[in-house]
Formats: C-alpha cells, structure tokens, sequence
C-alpha cells in the first residue's frame, strides 16, 4: 500500500499547516486489474489530503472515498485543475457504496475536515462531494457540525449547550463548511465548474448502460465462483449413482457433462442476461433470469446436449434456468435502480420456486440415474 | 437511451408536502430526478424510478421525506447474507 501510494505522489505543496502530497493527474493500468479484483485489498489510499497541480488557500475542495478506483477517477478528471482532494475513510469501498453503509458519512467527514484541519489551509468554507454521497452526507449538518464559536462567558450559557448548535450563542468565528453536491460522475467535473458549481439534470441522473453493465460484471463472476464449485461438487456426487450402486466412470463422465452445463447456466444468469437486460420485457430480474435460462435449456435440447433420458431432460429444464434466475437476482446490487422493497417483493415471490426448481430438478436428475 | 424501470408501486417514499419548504436538496441529490418544485414546493413526479437510497430523505432539514432504505441499494446478495448471518450492518458483497 506504501508503495502504491508513493507510485502516484509526484511532489508536495506548502501551506501553512504543513506539507500536502502532490498527486499525479495521469493513470497507469492498475485500474484494469482492480475489476477482477486482482490484489482488491491492496487497493486502499491513506485518508487524508491531497494536491493536484499547485492549489492554494481559495482552491476547491474534492471529496472521495479511499478506494484506489474512485481516488484514481478524481485525479485524473481534475487534469490540470489546481485543487485539494479530501479522502474519507471508507475502508476501500466506492463513495456510493459506503455512502449506504454510513462510512462516507457526516460523522467522517466533520472528523476528517477537523483531523487535517482544512479550515486552515484554505480560506473559503465550499467543499465539493460527489452527489452519490448524499446517501450518507447530510449537508446540513456538516455545515452545522464544523461551525466554531468562542467559548461562552461563564454564566451565559451551559457549557454542554455548546456543542449542539453553535449558532445559539450568536457570535460566531466559523460558519462551518457549506456541501455542494457535485456531479455524480467525475468526468462531469470540469462542466460543473464552468456552470458556476450548479449541477444540470444530466450530471445529477445514476445511468446504467451497455457500458456501466460491462463493467460490473467481471467483479460479479469472480465474486460468485466459490458458489459455482460447491455446484460441481454436488453434481459430480449425484452423478456417482447408479442402479448398482456407485458408477466411478460414470461420477466423471456425466459430472463433467453436469459441470459444462451449469457453467453455460450461470454464465447466461450472470452475463448475458445482465446484457441484454432492457430487452427482456419483464421487470423482475429473477424472471429474466429465468426467462433466459428456459432459453439456453431449449437450445441446448435441440442440439442433444442434456442427453437422451426423460427425466435428465427435464431435470436440466429445471436447474439450469434455477441458476439462471438466481444469479440473476444478485445483479440487482450491481444495478443502479432496483430499490429495496422492489428487490424483497421479487425475492418473496422466485426464492421459493428457485428452490422448488433445483429440490425436483436434483431428484429427478437422482431417478434418470436409477432407471 | 431510456432510463430502466423497476418494479412499479412497491418505493416506500413519501413526501409531507406541509412541512416541505422548497429548499429544492432533494432535487439536487435525487440520483433518478424523481423530484421537482412546482411552485415553490417538492413534488414527487417519477415514483417508480426512486431506488430508496434515502438521499433526500437524510438531506431534508425539515424531514419533510420519509423513505426505507436499507443499505442504500435493493440488493439480494445483501438481503440473503442479513437473513443467515443475522442483522449484520455489511452487506458483504464485494461489488459494492
């Protein structure tokens, strides 16, 4: 992490306080490792303040998350913009994310403001968070929470009264820092600024298209590949069976038959379905999931590849669209719009007939094997 | 391209449109542009795209908004890892 960290320091910056550490506006490759989550955890940035270019006591404010990903999009959108980047500890998650756990939150930011004691290294009270960071920063209480007044003439007022609104006692030394909710998207940085810090409609929508899809899906499969082995494991017991006992050469023969088509089931839940997720016409992700996996089994029929027996065909109907579905339903926190009461009503609803599809469809796979 | 909408009438978000003073944050931190003010209060005009982040309602000095949000994202890898492991604050889940 030290090393990650002194890699993209290129300088530092005087201010009154201390030195700052100048960071680099140019990328390396370390963001496509980061999607397959190679080496993930080593992907922190030390909480605290940052300089790109040379900013000085009236430069803006920025506000991230200390996962690598997040700091490293900042940076390189403020190319050649003099400013100061504030980074939270969010022990390695993006600012959305953490945002909804409360690490990017009110309570962290006041802390950091007051830890690095920005009000003396610059001299105007505007810091900058990105608008998905209202999930877990309440503007108003930041404001509130960093005023700072003198302390009370003993008698007036109550020392412990002090703490909870410095406006009370009327005269104030520091208003506090007022949030200003940024666009959602760094590279919308510079427009905002030529907007006169005003956000446009555009800036302040979460999109989630073809591209934002693509990119979220590698974290998902790899995420999901302890899941997809227990699978092979279970298939490659259940193929063991056979009417005279245990089939050893059986157990490998249709186990990695098992295991081909259940690769290709969670491939099409996690991958393709995500895909083309507007085009299947119905709002449920684990019925789209479904929907697709009914597909890849009806294709997989007609090229013979579930086999000849009855009940394995069947059997294969009703797991592979099973995994489908479920792996389906997992995308919707990677997804920007799903909503929480909307993901509990379809979970109430495919949960059970996932697990009524995989409970018949193993039986009935059991039964292909004894007859 | 057209925004995605989930599915339709199950957001729990609701708006006291009495206590609201037209501050216009909830506007500015709705990530799906489900507000807007028509004169001089918040109205609620896209119910359905609101993904309860619960951005206004935590933005909203007058707490004029009310909305279940959860962990801030409708997520069923979420939702399984609370029900076996208990209330647990972390979702868990490596993509967020």
């Amino acid at each position: 992490m030290k090393q990650k960290n002194r890699q993209m320091i290129i300088g530092t910056v005087n201010t009154p306080i201390r030195e700052i550490p100048q960071v680099a506006t140019k990328l390396y490759w370390g963001a496509v490792k980061v999607r397959w989550l190679i080496g993930r955890d080593h992907y922190l940035v030390a909480p605290g303040l940052y300089a790109t270019g040379k900013p000085d006591e009236s430069s803006d404010v920025f506000v991230t998350a200390n996962y690598k990903l997040s700091f490293d999009h900042l940076r390189k959108n403020l190319d050649g913009i003099d400013a100061w980047i504030l980074v939270l500890d969010t022990k390695g998650v993006n600012v959305w994310c953490a945002a909804g756990k409360g690490t990017f939150g009110t309570s962290e930011l006041v802390h950091r403001i007051k830890v690095t004691r920005l009000g003396k290294i610059v001299n105007h009270r505007k810091i900058i968070v990105p608008q998905l960071g209202a999930v877990g920063i309440a503007a108003h209480l930041v404001k509130s929470l960093t005023a700072v007044c003198p302390k009370p003439i003993p008698g007036t007022i109550k020392q412990s009264q002090t703490n909870i609104n410095p406006r009370i006692l009327g005269e104030i030394v520091d208003h506090g820092f007022r949030v200003i909710f940024g666009p959602v998207r760094a590279k919308d940085i510079k427009a905002f600024i030529q907007n006169r810090y005003q956000t446009t409609t555009e800036m302040r929508t979460v999109t989630f298209n073809f591209s934002d899809r693509i990119k979220l899906l590698t974290v998902d499969i790899v995420y999901a590949r302890y899941k997809l082995f227990a699978a092979f494991a279970i298939m490659f017991l259940l193929s063991a069976i056979d009417p005279q006992g245990v089939n050893l050469i059986q157990a490998i023969n249709n186990g990695l038959t098992a295991m081909i088509l259940i690769t290709l089931s969670y491939f099409t839940g996690i991958l393709i379905t995500p895909v083309v997720l507007p085009y299947i016409p119905v709002r449920m992700f684990a019925f789209k999931g479904l929907i697709s996996g009914f597909f890849l089994s009806g294709i997989l029929f007609l090229t013979g590849d579930l086999g000849v027996g009855y009940f394995g065909i069947a059997a294969w109907f009703l797991l592979l669209p099973a995994i489908s579905s479920f792996m389906t339903m997992n995308f919707t926190g990677a997804s920007t719009f799903t909503s929480l009461s909307g993901v509990k009503k379809e979970m109430k609803i495919f949960v059970p007939i996932q697990i009524f599809m995989v409970s018949t469809g193993l039986i009935l796979y059991i039964i292909n094997n004894l007859t | 391209m057209k925004t995605m909408v989930y599915i339709k009438d199950v957001v729990t978000l609701k708006l006291n449109q009495d206590k609201c003073n037209g501050c216009g944050m909830c506007v500015k931190v709705c990530p799906h542009a489900v507000f807007n003010i028509e004169m001089g209060k918040a109205e609620i005009v896209k119910q359905d795209y609101c993904m309860e982040c619960g951005a206004c309602a935590l933005n909203c000095r007058q707490a004029a908004i009310t909305v279940l949000s959860g962990l801030g994202c409708g997520c069923a890898t979420g939702i399984i890892e609370n029900y076996f492991a208990g209330n647990r604050k972390d979702c868990g889940c490596s993509s967020c």
